[in-house]
């Protein structure tokens, strides 16, 4: 059954939506080299990588930018499927009394970022952590909120909403999907 | 993209996808060991049975601490303080097993198909960790990985494997994997230590130590056992180690920037003299750390379900 | 009791016959054989479309009794042989005590008589003990019915005791039937040593550990003018050398499996203990080699050298699994299906290698339908679809690899001495 596809944002929104939140980070995080950006695999990484670019034109430094994949700290393995491929997780700076900034593209039942803090605890003792997402769609199954939102997108359960990205999909693109599809609870 | 099979019983069948999914896996999960909590929640509750009829401190604390580090439960089973030094069957022990509902069984065994035999009577995933002279896959797998942590690359490498071939299950399991991912491997021994029929599994034969130096990128030693020399495979230890042991002058044949390897443990003086197993070539320390890395990898990949296309 | 047995193809390779024709038989002989024979008072059996050949002779059984009898008895074991077509069996001397003495002998031959429902010629040890150093009293079990002597199992690994043994025998003119194997070159092999061996990483069991057995009897027996016979002949080589030394017109016969025949090492790939037996399954070089020895005249006879285990002892990991498959019940239907359907032997050499054959090396008035003979008679139809099944075989033991398999040919009634003591006629799908 084909499914329908409604883009929420194009290109020049998505980044427009970036530029927003990286204000937001550094209006909330004054003090200079305050924040430490971890971006969550897959789509999180690229947008974090955006906004640390951002910030270094606000602020002329870039915050230390990481790389987190959190698929050894799902709540869901092995329930239905395969074990999930598995990329390198890489920070390359000390998280101990930091504030880190996790980025990810889709906020939906907060399982992943449940799954993010834990893998945070295990690497150090950060001070704080914050939350940017590109989109909020709801649902959220854990009491996780994000501090900065692109974009509040409210879904019913049977749909879904796909980030595209240049670095990965070739274009910028958020779209929502309707009709019944696999889909990562997020 | 997973493994296949649900179990891991040696190299033959897997196909060159699977490995390089376990090399590439075991990559991404060796940072955990470097980190100050080595430990990740991934296999928490899940129950590994490690059954080591043929005893081995190496493999089996290799094995041991992978489980841990996955917050899995371990359970060793080891030869001489078991139900096996009372003459209980193989069968028998794989059924009282089962009814305590294991995940995994890892199993080493002097016996050949020890493994396939297990996987017919358990339910539990088994991964072998080494049955008789047949196969040793966790070990060829970290070899391959510590291969290409060094040389980036396995494919066109040049490999030669020197020592008791016959009775060896590391030369076994390295000579499959190594030429599926497209290496060329050259094996050597005396002729009484060279299997028949061996060069069918895709590997150069030869006696001349000399000769499958040659080049090469990769030495991998192998241990010569005693008990050989009294089954009259080779005269003494002494004519061994002076016809192929591998010395400075020996090792000069090969490629200016070849590595050393060796599954270990090694007879220094033997097959191996001490400044060539502690020299800059030798990567036989690095082999022990991947061990550990690599059946994370195996242990994380056989533990999913089944057939869903995980998204990333 | 009379019976006739009419409208069947007779084959009777000793006799020269093969046609249609009817048996007569009475008090346990053969009275008659030719066209439209009738009889007032025998009770009439129709064979149509079936073969009667003179009873099949299975000379290399192990009955394992006395001493081993979970694994198969006298009684059983005989019954099994009933149901796979065969009315006589030689059965081996490696028992539990060994069969090296007139008094074992006498028990094994009173226990058939008692339960047995086919005829039993027991085979004597060469050495006292099956322990290779000094002969058994050959004399004293020829007097008590054994019908050739063998420490089979085991090879006679001395030359010097196997040439005495050679000249001994010929007081009785009974064959020394010999194991070929050189225990020092297998070596602790448990399968046939070359590619799937290595692969499998399982010790090698070499062919050329048989083959200089073989040149060894060959050479004692012209040597001595002994009859040795080769037990279960496996490889290309031993094939050529019985074959040369025969056209030298040396006393040497031999005798080849059916599995030998059917199966290669390739059976062993997964380390599947039912494919383990001594000699064990060779490559695909030695199995058509044994194909072409069958056609050629140079072997003399097949014999399923059954082997029962119970499978608890099979259960194992291979290397420690014991040696040997049954075989009764699945040799006629694979040589049918196998051999002669596939045209590799027309059907009356494979009635030969079964009754000719057996009878000569055992030096038994058997194997023929001529009348005066005894009247054991093997009925077979060659259309009967049959797949071995574990749990309908006579035999105590099934240990076999061959169950499941969908077979084409099976013995359907087995006389003996003119009782029949297996009769599948009417059943089974066609």
């Amino acid at each position: 059954m084909p499914a329908d596809r409604v883009r929420l944002m194009d290109a020049a929104a998505l980044n427009r939506a970036l530029t927003r939140i990286a204000h937001e980070i550094v209006e909330k995080n004054p003090s200079a080299g305050a924040v430490r950006l971890v971006g969550i695999r897959t789509r999180g990484v690229p947008l974090a990588g955006r906004l640390a670019s951002r910030i270094a034109a606000i602020e002329k430094t870039s915050p230390p930018t990481g790389v987190l994949d959190i698929n050894l700290y799902r709540d869901d393995l092995s329930l239905v499927g395969p074990n999930p491929v598995l990329r390198r997780t890489d920070i390359p700076f000390d998280i101990d009394g930091e504030c880190i900034v996790l980025v990810d593209d889709v906020l939906f039942t907060g399982r992943t970022i449940r799954a993010a803090m834990d893998a945070l605890m295990d690497l150090g003792r950060p001070r704080m952590i914050q939350l940017a997402v590109l989109v909020d769609r709801g649902h959220r199954e854990l009491p996780i909120r994000a501090d900065f939102v692109g974009k509040n997108v409210p879904t019913s359960f049977d749909e879904s909403v796909d980030v595209r990205l240049e670095e990965i999909d070739g274009e910028d693109e958020v779209v929502l999907v309707r009709g019944p599809r696999e889909e990562d609870r997020r | 993209m997973k493994l296949k099979d649900r179990h891991l019983l040696g190299i033959d069948p897997l196909e060159r996808e699977e490995i390089e999914l376990v090399l590439d896996t075991a990559d991404s999960l060796a940072e955990i060991s470097t980190r100050e909590i080595k430990k990740v929640p991934t296999l928490r509750g899940r129950t590994v049975v490690n059954l080591f009829v043929e005893p081995s401190t190496r493999t089996q604390s290799s094995f041991e601490l992978a489980e841990k580090r996955l917050s899995a439960d371990s359970l060793n089973f080891a030869a001489a303080r078991s139900s096996f030094a009372k003459g209980e069957t193989l069968l028998d022990t794989a059924r009282n097993l089962e009814a305590m509902a294991p995940d995994f069984i890892v199993v080493r065994h002097r016996e050949a198909g020890a493994p396939h035999f297990l996987a017919q009577h358990c339910t539990a995933s088994i991964i072998n960790a080494g049955d008789g002279a047949h196969e040793h896959p966790t070990q060829a797998l970290l070899d391959a990985y510590t291969i290409r942590q060094n040389k980036a690359r396995i494919r066109g490498l040049r490999v030669a494997i020197v020592g008791d071939i016959l009775h060896s299950r590391v030369a076994r399991s390295n000579i499959l994997l190594l030429t599926r991912l497209g290496a060329e491997v050259t094996v050597c021994g005396p002729p009484t230590l060279l299997p028949r029929g061996i060069a069918h599994m895709g590997c150069t034969v030869t006696h001349r130590v000399d000769e499958a130096l040659e080049g090469v990128d990769v030495v991998m030693m192998l241990r010569i056992q005693l008990e050989r020399m009294h089954s009259g495979f080779f005269p003494t230890l002494r004519e061994y180690a002076r016809l192929y042991g591998l010395d400075a002058r020996r090792f000069g044949r090969a490629a200016g920037d070849a590595i050393i390897m060796h599954p270990g443990p090694i007879n220094r003086g033997v097959e191996i003299m001490s400044d060539l197993a502690d020299g800059n070539a030798s990567v036989i320390l690095e082999q022990v750390t991947n061990g550990v890395a690599v059946r994370m990898a195996v242990l994380y990949l056989l533990a999913g379900g089944g057939e869903r296309e995980a998204a990333a | 009791m009379k019976l006739l047995l009419r409208n069947g193809r007779v084959i009777d390779p000793a006799c020269g016959r093969d046609g249609r024709l009817d048996i007569l038989i009475e008090g346990g002989k053969i009275v008659d054989v030719g066209s439209g024979l009738r009889s007032s008072d025998a009770r009439e059996i129709d064979i149509a479309g079936k073969v009667a050949c003179p009873g099949f002779i299975d000379m290399h059984v192990h009955l394992r009794e006395p001493g081993q009898e979970w694994k198969e008895t006298i009684e059983t074991g005989t019954r099994a042989a009933a149901a796979g077509g065969f009315t006589a069996v030689a059965c081996m001397p490696n028992t539990v005590p060994v069969n090296d003495s007139r008094s074992v002998t006498e028990f094994i031959l009173s226990r058939a008589r008692e339960l047995g429902c086919v005829a039993v010629y027991p085979i004597g040890c060469v050495t006292k003990g099956q322990d290779g150093t000094e002969l058994a009293e050959m004399g004293d079990m020829a007097e008590a019915g054994a019908r050739g002597f063998s420490d089979d199992g085991k090879p006679v690994r001395s030359s010097v005791l196997m040439r005495k043994a050679l000249e001994y025998s010929q007081i009785f003119d009974l064959p020394i039937i010999d194991h070929c194997e050189d225990p020092d070159l297998v070596d602790g092999g448990v399968m046939n040593e070359g590619e799937v061996c290595t692969r499998l990483g399982l010790p090698g069991w070499p062919g050329v550990a048989e083959d200089v057995m073989v040149q060894r009897d060959i050479l004692l027996a012209e040597y001595t003018g002994g009859h040795v016979h080769i037990a279960h002949m496996s490889t290309e080589r031993s094939a050529e050398m019985v074959r040369r030394a025969k056209g030298r017109k040396t006393r040497v016969t031999c005798e080849v499996t059916p599995h030998h025949l059917v199966l290669t090492e390739q059976a062993v790939e997964t380390y599947d203990t039912s494919a383990k037996m001594n000699p064990p399954l060779r490559i695909e070089a030695d199995r058509q080699a044994l194909e072409r020895a069958l056609a050629d005249g140079t072997v003399d006879a097949i014999a399923s050298d059954h082997a029962p285990h119970h499978s608890d002892e099979k259960r194992v990991e291979f290397s420690l699994a014991p040696f040997g498959i049954v075989g009764l019940e699945t040799a006629v239907p694979l040589c049918l299906d196998r051999l002669v359907r596939r045209g590799v032997i027309p059907l009356d050499r494979l009635v030969e290698l079964f009754t000719v054959g057996p009878a000569r090396i055992l030096r038994l008035a058997k194997g023929t339908l001529a009348p005066g003979a005894d009247a054991d008679v093997t009925v077979l139809d060659l259309e009967r679809r049959v797949k071995p099944d574990a749990s309908r075989f006579a035999s105590k033991s099934s240990n076999s690899p061959f169950l499941g398999w969908e077979l084409q040919g099976a013995a359907v009634m087995t006389i003996v001495r003119g009782k029949v003591v297996h009769d599948a006629l009417a059943g089974g799908p066609k």
